[in-house]
């Protein structure tokens, strides 16, 4: 299970929108063992493609950096489709290479709806996981 | 000569759970090669048909060795190279 709050959900929903139609990408940081995602961090697609994703290598560094620093971890892995529904491509399954993280995808395929659905995603074996999204206080 | 090599989650499995290991070399190669020889399985994690895996970051300091020479890229006392697995993916069947 994935819980998440409403605001951040919406943030990753407007990212996904305004990179349209290219994937967009990014994770939520969250204290390391926690499972909790608290911490927003829109990330660029270096390939800036309507169906790959890659972190810029340089601004992971300092990401991955910065997390090891705040003692987190990154509790989800974002990513969206474009064109297709939100479930990991064997694309995802091959690069998946964070074994503890959610792997949240986002279909901005529709205009007037968007497709939220979350995984895991273990030595390319996807387990999909219930989204629980927690309301503003 | 240490050259301090830090190990991401995925790449523990080889290294007993150390997240930092200690490596000697005048090459990021060298350092690599030395490092197979206490850990062995780690390099084919690292490089393929003699160059660095493409989804594989390696950074020498602050810079991405993709940037510098590669595995050929000179290392120094005291150095500190971080491995991180790219994160990408997508919706295409394959690159």
């Amino acid at each position: 299970m994935l819980k998440i709050d409403q605001d951040i959900v919406d943030a990753i929903v407007a990212h996904a929108r305004r990179d349209h139609p290219d994937e967009a990408c990014g994770i939520v940081a969250g204290a390391i063992g926690s499972d909790r995602p608290e911490r927003l961090v829109p990330m660029a697609n270096a390939e800036r493609s309507p169906t790959f994703y890659r972190f810029d290598s340089l601004e992971q560094l300092r990401v991955w950096r910065e997390m090891d620093d705040r003692d987190e971890e990154p509790v989800v892995i974002y990513h969206s489709h474009t064109a297709s529904e939100a479930y990991p491509s064997r694309t995802d399954l091959d690069y998946a290479a964070e074994p503890t993280a959610h792997y949240l995808l986002v279909s901005t395929r529709h205009d007037d709806d968007v497709e939220i659905r979350s995984f895991r995603i273990v030595d390319r074996v996807v387990t999909e996981e219930e989204v629980v999204v927690a309301g503003r206080e | 000569m240490a050259i301090e090599v830090r190990i991401p989650t995925i790449l523990l499995q080889y290294t007993g759970g150390a997240k930092a290991v200690a490596g000697a070399g005048d090459t990021l190669e060298a350092v690599i090669d030395d490092l197979e020889s206490r850990h062995p399985g780690l390099r084919e994690r690292l490089v393929d048909n003699g160059g660095l895996r493409r989804f594989v970051n390696v950074y020498l300091n602050d810079e991405d060795v993709r940037f510098l020479d590669g595995l050929t890229t000179p290392v120094s006392d005291g150095d500190s190279v971080t491995v991180l697995p790219a994160v990408a993916g997508g919706s295409a069947r394959g690159w």
